[in-house]
């Protein structure tokens, strides 16, 4: 997994609540047994129009914010399906890191193991970005993962919290699978004190 | 793991029973009794099991099927769009390869995942059971903590049996009373997302409790847990109890003999202890509901067959608002109105809330002797190939067909369309599925979530209507 130390980039505004992973990437896009590709099918309902060509009514085909490597979008983020598409999609188009109010639980954790850092910061706090970044869309934003701060164009510091062993895997590119292998001998341990009633007939 | 004779909640019960270990400041490392997996969701995992040279550490608690790409018409894999044909060869081959029990689309036992571990008994009461599907939560019925991943944790549950897990606080849903008349578990869990929004439950698992719960069959039962996700939360349990044992006993993977009587004796020391507390709770009162439909684009965007949509002016959340003015764009409808009478132009009948022999039973309790309204396409895709072949024992089958329904195999089909089962832009749908997104039912479809009572009788009326008069 790709570390995560700081970010200086721009955002873009995603003004829009409940984007659920069937936005994120529709499941049609799903057929895939590789990662590589999602990111040709990220928000595909609101950046294609039906005949493939690109909606010029959509803020990520806007000019302005090509190159935006933080995404900033209303609360429930990523609800709905399981799918970790959803976050290799918005990695492939080029994201490190997701503002919003709040995320979905499944979500949250998919984007942790791909060094995807999901940003959860007040309502009002991203109300004010989203005013900020449409009117000065070159506006840069920086993330400090260890600080657990992020500096907003108007140089205010805004604080986000972190489990600290999350946080410390994404600052070293560390997955979970290593710590998991390691504990072999407890897992083991475990399954010989299982009771017999938790193991199939 | 001692509890210290502190009071606890089922969810506290199962969630002690399965940490083994706990380092300071990480997750804990909690164990996975059942893996499920599918044909979307896995391949990735594989990949990663093979680049790492590692094994499928309990072959003999990972089980799999096919559901989410499969088309529901063509059983002859040959004549399959490519890319879902793929798929499937590709859990074929991964399943030989790494010792893993599949239910394939050629044997006799199949479908969607969470509709074929319950009915062969591998969904166990007090067991923890994880699939990459968010609507694993729909084990939860059985008193399983059981909830859906992503495919990395996939990965880690085939090479560990283990998951790095923080714990989830706890949320008490207490639904009381009788419910009325064409009033069902389905309208039940979207009047409860109604109410407590579709992101309520971030952070918690819910346990659904209270005289309600305690009468309701398994399969309705699955049908509230299966929408935990849609309230937000992971995962939703319910206490097992003599209800969810009739149900178990003797399925193929249920205990047996002793072990069986071993078995039952602990599952009945599940339930939520008298004086344990939970993090937030919520009380529903069932003789007030009424059948449900949403007319938004997210599930907490539901009224009573009675009621109507908002107006922005009701709403106080500039978030709310925002999301109301973007659903009904999408949906094609007016503030205020009436969601009696919405129109309707597709009928699917199906996906993991609702595909069960009870689910179909009711459809065609309201179907029989009545016809498909003129332009209205209706389909019907039992939840698997023992509910299929149940169903056609009963005569169900030529219910819907004598009516205008097709009659599908088993699979997850238009609830995401996936595979060929898509709805056309614009269109309307009556679906007792779990997810009315953008898109969800086919680019530009616009979904209306309502029981399978509902459904039925938006297919005879090609509208929305109070099944209750059909009664």
């Amino acid at each position: 997994m790709q570390p995560f130390t700081t970010l200086t980039a721009t955002a873009v505004p995603l003004r829009a609540e409940n984007v659920d992973t069937d936005q994120i990437i529709p499941a049609r896009y799903l057929t895939a047994v590789t990662r590589a590709g999602m990111g040709e099918g990220l928000f595909a309902l609101w950046r294609y129009r039906p005949d493939g060509s690109l909606n010029p009514d959509f803020v990520l085909n806007d000019p302005r914010f090509a190159g935006a490597q933080i995404l900033v979008a209303g609360r429930n983020f990523g609800s709905g399906s399981s799918r970790e598409h959803a976050v290799w999609a918005l990695t492939e188009y080029g994201f490190r890191a997701v503002i919003s109010p709040g995320f979905a639980d499944i979500f949250y954790n998919n984007a942790l193991k791909n060094g995807l850092l999901p940003i959860t910061l007040p309502e009002a706090t991203v109300s004010a970005l989203w005013d900020l970044l449409e009117a000065e869309p070159a506006s840069l934003i920086h993330v400090d993962l260890a600080a657990q701060t992020v500096t907003l164009p108007t140089g205010e510091q805004a604080a986000f919290a972190i489990d600290p062993y999350r946080k410390h895997c994404l600052l070293h590119g560390l997955d979970d699978l290593g710590y998991l292998l390691s504990k072999e001998p407890e897992i083991a341990a475990y399954e010989a004190r299982q009771p017999l009633a938790l193991v199939h007939a | 793991m001692t509890n210290n004779g502190r009071p606890r909640t089922l969810f506290e019960k199962v969630w002690d029973a399965h940490v083994v270990a706990q380092d300071e400041g990480a997750p804990a490392v909690l164990y996975i009794d059942t893996h499920l997996i599918h044909e979307v969701t896995s391949p990735q995992a594989f990949a990663m099991l093979r680049e790492r040279g590692l094994r499928v550490r309990r072959p003999d608690r990972t089980f799999a099927t096919m559901d989410h790409a499969v088309p529901t018409r063509q059983v002859d894999i040959s004549l399959w769009p490519a890319d879902a044909a793929n798929q499937v060869r590709t859990l074929r081959e991964n399943c030989r390869d790494f010792g893993i029990t599949l239910f394939d689309i050629d044997g006799p036992v199949q479908g969607i995942v969470h509709v074929v571990g319950p009915e062969l008994g591998i969904t166990q009461p007090g067991t923890t059971i994880v699939c990459g599907d968010s609507h694993t939560s729909t084990h939860g019925a059985f008193g399983a903590l059981a909830f859906g991943i992503g495919t990395s944790e996939v990965g880690h549950v085939l090479a560990t049996q283990c998951l790095l897990q923080t714990k989830p606080k706890t949320f008490a849903i207490t639904v009381e009373g009788e419910l009325g008349k064409g009033v069902t578990a389905k309208d039940i869990i979207l009047a409860i997302i109604a109410r407590n929004g579709a992101d309520g439950g971030r952070g918690y698992v819910f346990e659904y409790r209270g005289s309600t719960i305690r009468g309701l069959s398994m399969a309705n039962r699955m049908t509230i847990c299966n929408m935990s996700i849609e309230g937000g939360a992971r995962a939703g349990m319910i206490a097992p109890d003599e209800t969810t044992f009739a149900y178990l006993k003797g399925r193929p993977y249920a205990p047996q003999g002793a072990d069986w009587d071993r078995a039952v004796a602990y599952w009945r020391t599940l339930a939520t202890d008298e004086g344990a507390t939970f993090d937030r709770e919520l009380f529903i009162d069932a003789t007030q509901l009424q059948p449900m439909v949403t007319y938004g684009t997210n599930p907490g965007q539901g009224v009573p067959i009675t009621g109507r949509i908002p107006t922005v002016d009701e709403l106080e959340d500039p978030a709310q608002r925002r999301s109301l003015v973007s659903a009904l764009e999408y949906m094609g409808l007016r503030q205020g109105q009436p969601v009696e009478g919405l129109p309707v132009d597709i009928v699917f009948i199906g996906s993991c809330t609702n595909s069960r022999i009870e689910d179909l039973r009711q459809a065609a309790q309201i179907v029989r002797g009545r016809r498909v309204a003129d332009g209205v396409w209706a389909i019907v895709v039992p939840g698997s190939k023992a509910v299929k072949a149940q169903a056609e024992a009963e005569g169900l089958d030529r219910i819907f067909q004598e009516a205008g329904f097709e009659w599908r195999g088993a699979g997850c089909s238009m609830c995401l369309a996936m595979n060929e089962d898509k709805a056309g832009p614009g269109k309307y749908v009556a679906s007792t599925s779990n997810r009315n997104f953008q898109g969800r039912q086919g680019p530009g479809a616009r979904s209306l979530l309502m029981s399978p009572l509902m459904a039925a009788a938006a297919a005879v009326h090609g509208r929305v209507v109070d099944v209750r008069e059909m009664l």
